[in-house]
This record gives structure tokens, C-alpha cells and sequence, in this order.
């Protein structure tokens, strides 16, 4: 078995309103749109107009920087709509659905095939950018061979699905060839994180040509970024490449059946959602179908992905292209009287300042209220007992404030993500906007070094 | 509460851009967020947030404030009795007496800190700071009972605009500002922060007992010699004359068992610096020098500001060494240096404030080499890959 890497820096939050173990039937989505956001840096240049007819696989628009990197459509239908923003910037291709056409990119075995082969197929069929990369944290580079592949088997983050529930019930057979498909792109290894105790799923124990590791400890142990820095990790001019696994079983069903087809299971979580459970869906699709009848009363955020991370969408807001959960928590537009004072009973806090921290193992509510105002840095010697990483947190954000781009360099800016920084901007007590600092730390680097 | 939030609603708009009262913007704000927390959202990043905040986080150091503030008001009554030989006054006629001479002083630093405070938040359209909550307390706490208000007043203003605002505010000060404050007023008032009278209400103006002297046990050592320093429990209880809250090392530890407990003070600045003041002051009992070097080592962490220094000043987060290592040996050497300076320096009897106030200063540094002990390891880790 393989060796287990204890952390013990870290928070779980704990929040009520987990997903039972679950899973729906399918329901019929009308609506699918692919966002423009959740592909940070990129700058797309669009191949479709309002009203063509695409089919699932089809292209809809691609990357300008590198225009091999292809954006397709989840499913078969008519562009409804090409959404836009504050000075006409794209924001979201809306598709109706219409019909099953699909586009038929051919099955083949990974293992005859040549890298290149199998890096044009990936990038024919839409399904490359489930491929990212660290340094950055974006949609991989075709030109780039990457040292290692990384892909966490577990999720840590507050209400995160069982990602084991859902591999047990995943179509079998695929996983193994996504992973082959995997090992003809890197000439290092791919490694897969685990929870301490493994898996349960046979189909993920018997696995060949990959290299398993064992993670216990606190969120954010499961995230990939994390399990990178301690398995190996990054230094300047290397470049691995993550995916989810989830996303691993798509790229073998490409390849034994030739179609693109991303279907996943979920969670729908949160206190706010009244039957939490999980289902099967495709990035992209409205999440409608699974929150109809489903809202609690009063005023609602829906996130696709989770409450740290994940992205404010309407009630009809599609699902996000990497996400693995669609959480529901009420909003916390409220004036709390002396609300800073109160003894906390019912508070969840990382701080031994409220009385919560006496209840270990009692499950709290929470809302969106920021909870104060923003200050400059106050505190020390906290945002690093959240951060499993050998990183100093605040020297590397005040680098990138400062626009500093050697400090940031050398503070290690190139194995970090801003979802590895989000229980900082969690328990800061200045709501310092932590995530966002960190994202347009990377922006500067990707800028300044092409 | 609602009739409140209602109210406070009704007059924000005189308060807006454009309002009637648009030039006291950070006044309403400060007030409004003191009653109620605001209804703000988060809109980027972390969809939750933790319930901790500034005002929070503040509170539990004012907290821990109040044991070494409610000795300090019996101890100035009851050093008053002493200077004057009023025997038959009760515990509450003493603690009352304090309370009411100190009361003013902290009014007065309130007064003038939160209005630079207020002025600094409306000129730079920031919320209020809620660092001066602290700072405004400590000040009273380090400064000898008899000082004047004026001179209350004008130091606090020193230490808000000079060392504080001008940096950019709280959070961006290089040095403590309470200790900037005393730091003022010691070397341009130094008749009124040092002697034997000053501490000792009403003592300036004379009148106290024949005889009595109501110096200060490091003063007492340097001049009366260490065998007339009164006993190790009184130092530790606090019945001694001194700075307002310093003096009681029992009270002062309650305080920084709350710190501890609720995470907001560091335990390793705590726990270094009485481990640097402690290990010199053995160092200097068995190598000797002056007659100065035989004080027991563990008087050091009970008499003069050493217990306070260490537990509410040096730990200030934003003065202080910033990363966990660095921490450690900030606190070393900042209670390496009080003794040093308690010791070998002729000229001041105390050195804790100007330890601290150093280390603020080389804190920075610290920090910079700690960090650069990372940026090595991650460059050699590219060379041996």
C-alpha cells in the first residue's frame, strides 16, 4: 500500500446540509451554456452565431493564443444566445437543446496510438481543456509535455461529494483507458490521491500504470495543488498537468467510444436546498432540473461548485465546466445587532473567539455576510495553519500587491492556485479578497513571461 | 432592534455624498457598524465567511486588558494610602479613588485618538480602524498616574499621526504606537516619566509622608541596592508603585492566558521573550559586572513592564515578527535586551519599551531572513532536480 502523507494544517468548516448518498435518475435539461469564466486567462474567439445548429462535439469557439485548443458543445441544439458583458466582453454561449446529434471523433486504443495522436484527439473532440496545468492553473498547453499528471481522488471541501459514492456508480470500464490515455501524454508518471483508508471502488483499486498516494488530514487536503507540493512539486520551468477524475472517465469513454460525452454525477448541497442528493449531469446544463421544487424559502445563492470556491450562478445558471457539486445557502443580507460581540454559540469559527469551538462534531449553518469590514493586515501566524504548504501566505500576497514578480518567484507563486488559498480569505478577520489577489498574482506571471 | 436599525437607517442619508453631514461619513460608519454588523455580501471569492472581524478581534485584547486595569485602579489607591498614611481607607474606597483619577486619562485618549482616527478614515474614505480600541487602552495603562492630561493628549496625537497615520494606518505601522506614545513623552517630558514622584498620585505636588519614597523597584535596586527592593510576592501581586497597569504580574498573566486561549495573542513572542530575559538574567547572575547583575534573574519578569511589555505590546501582530519563526526570535531577543538595558545602561532603570520599540524596528528583518530560508529551499530545489 501506498505511503500515507499526514497534514495537519488545515479547516473543515463544518457546515449542515450535506448530500444524502443518493442518486437520481437523470432529469431532462432544456438549457445548457458554456461560460467564458470558467476558463480564466483565456481569450476565445467565437465560431458560431446565434441561431446554427450544433451537434455534441461541435465546435463553438476556440482559444486565441492557441487556436488548436478547441471549445465544443456539450450537446446537440441551436445557439440560442451568445451572451456579453460590460464592454462587449463574452460571457456565456446559451444552447438550446435539440435533438442527439453527435459528432463521431472515432474510438481508438490509446496504447497504439502516438502522443500526438492521441493530444489531436483530445484536442478535436473539446476534451482538452479538462486537461489544466500548475504553474497557473489554466487549460494545459498542447506544446507542453508535462513532468507529471496529478488527479485527486477525494474532495475535501466543505459539503463536497463522496467522490468514491460516485465512481462506484459511474458507467464502469472507462477509467482505465482514460488513465492509459493519460500515461501517452507525460513522461512522468500519473498520480492519484486518495483518502487515508483508499477506495472501495474495485475498478479504482485494480488500476495500471499510475502511481497512488495516500492523503489524511483537514481540507485542504484534497486539493490537487496541495497533494502536488507534497508528492513533487513545482519549481520554476517544470509544468504538470491535473484533471478530475471524474473527467479522467470521459477521456476513456472518448476513447472507446468516440463521442464526447462529459456526463458526471454531483452533489446538490446546502442548507438551502431542501433534497440533497446526488445526480447525474453534464457540465453546462441549467441547473433548473435539479432545483426545481428544491429551493428553501427566502433569498437563495446558488453556487456551481463549493461554498469556498465555486461561482454565484442564477436559478437557471448553467453548471460550471470543472465543478462537482451545486451548493445552496441563504443569503446574509442582514444587520446583525452587535453581531461581532456575541458569545458564538452557534457560530461556526476557526477562531477559539466564540463558544462554538466547545461543540466538536456539531454541524453549522451559514450565510453569505462577509461578517465585517475590510481592513488591511492585522493578524499573523494564522492565514500558514490553513495552508498545508511550504509557503508563506502573506509575503506571497504582499509580492503580488507590490507587482513583484522575482519575490513572487521565489515565494512560490507557480504551485499555487487561488482555490489553495481560500481558507485564508476564509478566516481572515480584514476580508482581505485573498482568492482574487492570487489570481491576478498569476495573471501578471503569465503575462510577463510570454 | 429593529426601531434602531430603522432610525440609523433614516439618518444614513444625511451622512451620503452630497448629505448635510457627507463630511462626518466615517462617524455614522464607524457607529453603524459598532451597533449592527453591516449587511454586506460577499460577491467575490469565498462565498462564506468566518464571523471573525476586526471589532472582534480587538474586543478579546480589551478584554484581556481588564485585569491589569482594574488592579491598576486599586493600586493607585492604595499606593496613594501609602504616600500619605491614609490607614483607614476600604479596598473600594481605594479602588474607587483610582478608577476616578484614571478614568479622565483614558477619556482623554480616546477622545483625541479616535478623533485623528475618525479625520485619517474620512480623509482616506477607509472604514474606521478598530486598532486605536486597544491602543487608546494600553496608553493609559504604561503611563505613570500623575502625568498631566495635556501631555496624555498631545502624546497620543504624536503617536496616532507620527507613528501610526502617516504610515498608512493600523496595520501598516512600523512601531507600536502606545509605545510611541510613552516613548514621546519620556524623552521630551522625562521629569514627568521618571523619578520617584510620578507614580504615586498626587506625590508631584508633595505632601506625602517623610521618608517616603515612592520609586520604583528597578529604581530602588539602582539606587537603594537590591537588598531594599520590596519582596518578590509584592512584585508579583502588584502592590508597588509603577505604570498603571504594569505592576501586577498576576493580573497581566490572566490577560495572557485569555490571548493564548483564544489565539489572538502569539504564545511564541509570550513564551520566547520571558525565555531571553530569563536565560540572560542567569547568564549575568553567574558572570556578574555590576552589583546591577545580581538581581534574581526571575525578578525581571516581575518587576517594571516586563510582564506587560511582553504580554499586550511586543505581541502587537502588526509590530512584531510576522512569520512563526521569526517570532521566536524576535522575543528572544527583545527580552534579551530589556534586561541588557535594565543592566548595563546607567541612564534609564527600565528597558522594556525601548526593547520592544528596537525590535519593532528590526522585526522586519527577521522576517526577511526567515523568508529567505524558504527561497532557498525552493531554489535548491530546482538545482538538484
Amino acid at each position: 500500500m501506498s505511503t500515507l502523507i499526514k497534514l495537519r494544517k488545515g479547516l473543515n468548516i463544518k457546515l449542515a446540509g450535506k448530500a444524502e448518498k443518493i442518486l437520481l435518475p437523470e432529469a431532462p435539461v432544456t438549457r445548457y451554456g458554456v461560460r467564458f469564466a470558467d476558463f480564466p486567462g483565456l481569450v476565445a474567439r467565437l465560431e458560431v452565431q446565434e441561431g446554427d445548429k450544433v451537434m455534441a462535439g461541435s465546435v463553438l469557439f476556440h482559444d486565441k493564443m492557441f487556436p488548436e485548443i478547441k471549445y465544443v458543445s456539450p450537446v446537440s441544439g441551436v445557439v440560442r444566445e451568445v451572451l456579453r458583458g460590460e464592454k462587449r466582453v463574452l460571457t456565456e454561449v446559451i444552447i438550446d437543446l435539440d435533438g442527439t446529434g453527435r459528432i463521431d471523433f472515432g474510438a481508438a486504443d490509446p496504447l497504439r496510438l502516438s502522443r500526438g495522436e492521441v493530444t489531436e484527439k483530445l484536442l478535436k473532440s473539446g476534451l482538452w481543456p479538462v486537461l489544466r496545468q500548475r504553474p497557473y492553473h489554466i487549460v494545459a498547453r498542447p506544446s507542453e509535455t508535462p513532468r507529471d499528471i496529478f488527479i485527486s481522488a477525494f474532495d475535501t471541501a466543505p459539503l463536497a461529494p463522496d467522490l468514491d459514492f460516485i465512481m462506484a456508480n459511474t458507467h464502469g470500464g472507462f477509467l482505465q483507458t482514460g488513465i492509459n490515455v493519460l500515461s501517452r501524454l507525460t513522461d512522468g508518471k500519473v498520480h492519484i490521491s486518495q483518502e487515508s483508508e483508499g477506495t472501495r471502488v474495485a475498478e479504482m483499486k485494480n488500476l495500471q500504470n499510475v502511481e497512488f498516494h495516500r492523503f489524511s488530514g483537514p481540507h485542504p487536503a484534497g486539493n490537487v495543488g496541495v497533494q502536488i507540493h507534497h508528492i513533487a512539486p513545482v519549481s520554476k520551468g517544470e509544468v504538470v498537468w491535473t484533471l478530475d477524475l471524474q473527467d479522467v472517465v470521459a477521456i476513456g469513454r472518448l476513447f472507446s467510444t468516440g463521442f464526447h460525452d462529459r456526463e458526471k454525477i454531483i452533489a446538490l448541497a446546502g442548507p438551502g436546498a431542501q433534497h440533497r442528493k446526488y445526480h447525474r449531469i453534464r457540465p453546462g446544463a441549467s441547473v433548473e432540473s435539479i432545483l426545481k421544487g428544491n429551493l428553501g424559502e427566502g433569498n437563495m445563492r446558488i453556487i456551481s461548485g463549493n461554498v469556498l470556491t465555486g461561482k454565484k450562478i442564477s436559478q437557471e445558471g448553467s453548471f460550471g465546466f470543472y465543478d462537482n457539486m451545486v451548493t445552496v445557502i441563504p443569503e446574509g443580507d442582514y444587520h446583525e445587532f452587535f453581531g461581532w460581540a456575541t458569545p458564538g454559540l452557534t457560530k461556526f469559527s476557526y477562531w477559539r473567539t466564540f463558544l462554538s469551538k466547545l461543540l466538536p462534531g456539531r454541524e453549522f449553518q451559514v450565510d453569505t455576510n462577509m461578517h465585517g469590514g475590510h481592513r488591511a493586515f492585522v493578524v499573523s501566524g494564522h492565514y500558514e495553519n490553513v495552508l498545508p504548504m511550504d509557503i508563506y501566505p502573506v509575503h506571497l500576497l504582499k509580492a503580488i500587491l507590490a507587482g513583484d514578480i522575482e519575490l513572487m518567484e521565489n515565494l512560490g507563486i507557480y504551485e499555487v492556485a487561488e482555490e489553495d488559498f481560500a481558507l485564508c480569505e476564509y478566516i481572515d478577520p480584514s476580508k482581505t479578497e485573498i482568492q482574487e489577489i492570487i489570481r491576478s498574482g498569476i495573471s501578471l506571471m503569465i503575462k510577463e513571461m510570454n | 432592534m429593529n426601531f434602531l436599525l430603522k432610525k440609523m437607517k433614516q439618518i444614513e442619508p444625511l451622512f451620503k455624498k452630497g448629505g448635510r453631514f457627507e463630511k462626518l461619513h466615517s462617524v455614522y460608519d464607524g457607529f453603524a457598524t459598532f451597533l449592527f454588523v453591516p449587511d454586506t455580501v460577499t460577491s467575490r471569492g469565498s462565498h462564506i465567511r468566518d464571523h471573525m472581524d476586526m471589532k472582534r478581534t480587538m474586543t478579546v485584547v480589551l478584554i484581556a486588558l481588564m485585569p491589569a486595569l482594574l488592579f491598576g485602579c486599586y493600586n493607585i489607591g492604595l499606593q496613594h494610602t501609602r504616600a500619605f498614611g491614609l490607614n483607614d481607607w476600604t479596598l473600594m474606597h481605594m479602588f474607587w479613588f483610582g478608577f476616578l483619577k484614571l478614568l479622565p486619562m483614558i477619556i482623554v485618549s480616546y477622545v483625541v485618538g479616535l478623533g485623528i482616527e475618525f479625520v485619517a478614515a474620512q480623509i482616506r474614505g477607509h472604514e474606521i480602524n478598530e486598532g486605536y480600541l486597544v491602543t487608546g487602552m494600553l496608553i493609559p495603562l504604561i503611563m505613570p498616574i500623575d502625568v498631566p492630561l495635556w501631555m496624555v493628549a498631545v502624546s497620543v496625537a504624536f503617536a496616532v499621526i507620527i507613528g501610526k497615520e502617516i504610515f498608512g494606518g493600523t496595520g501598516m505601522n512600523i512601531l507600536n504606537p502606545a509605545l510611541t506614545a510613552r516613548a514621546f513623552l519620556f524623552f521630551s517630558y522625562p521629569g514627568w516619566m521618571t523619578g520617584d514622584a510620578v507614580w504615586i498620585e498626587g506625590l508631584v505636588k508633595g505632601g506625602g509622608l517623610d521618608g517616603f519614597s515612592g520609586a520604583t523597584p528597578l529604581a530602588v535596586a539602582k539606587l537603594e541596592g537590591i537588598a531594599n527592593m520590596p519582596s518578590a510576592m509584592d512584585m508579583f501581586i502588584g502592590t508597588i508603585p509603577g505604570s498603571v497597569g504594569e505592576t501586577s504580574t498576576v493580573a497581566i498573566l490572566i490577560g495572557a492566558l485569555i490571548l493564548i486561549l483564544t489565539g489572538v495573542g502569539s504564545w511564541r513572542i509570550m513564551l520566547s521573550m520571558t525565555l531571553g530575559a530569563l536565560g540572560i538574567g542567569l547568564l549575568l547572575n553567574a558572570t556578574g559586572g555590576n552589583d546591577y547583575t545580581q538581581i534574581p534573574a526571575y525578578y525581571h519578569l516581575i518587576m517594571g513592564g516586563f510582564a506587560f511589555g511582553t504580554v499586550f505590546m511586543a505581541t502587537d501582530p502588526v509590530t512584531a515578527a510576522q512569520t512563526n519563526t521569526g517570532k521566536y526570535i524576535y522575543g528572544a531577543l527583545t527580552g534579551v535586551l530589556v534586561v541588557v538595558i535594565r543592566v548595563f545602561n546607567p541612564a534609564y532603570p527600565e528597558g522594556t519599551m525601548l526593547a520592544i520599540l528596537l525590535m519593532n524596528v528590526m522585526a522586519p528583518l527577521i522576517d526577511h531572513y526567515v523568508v529567505n530560508a524558504n527561497i532557498r529551499r525552493r531554489i535548491k530545489r530546482i538545482r538538484t532536480a
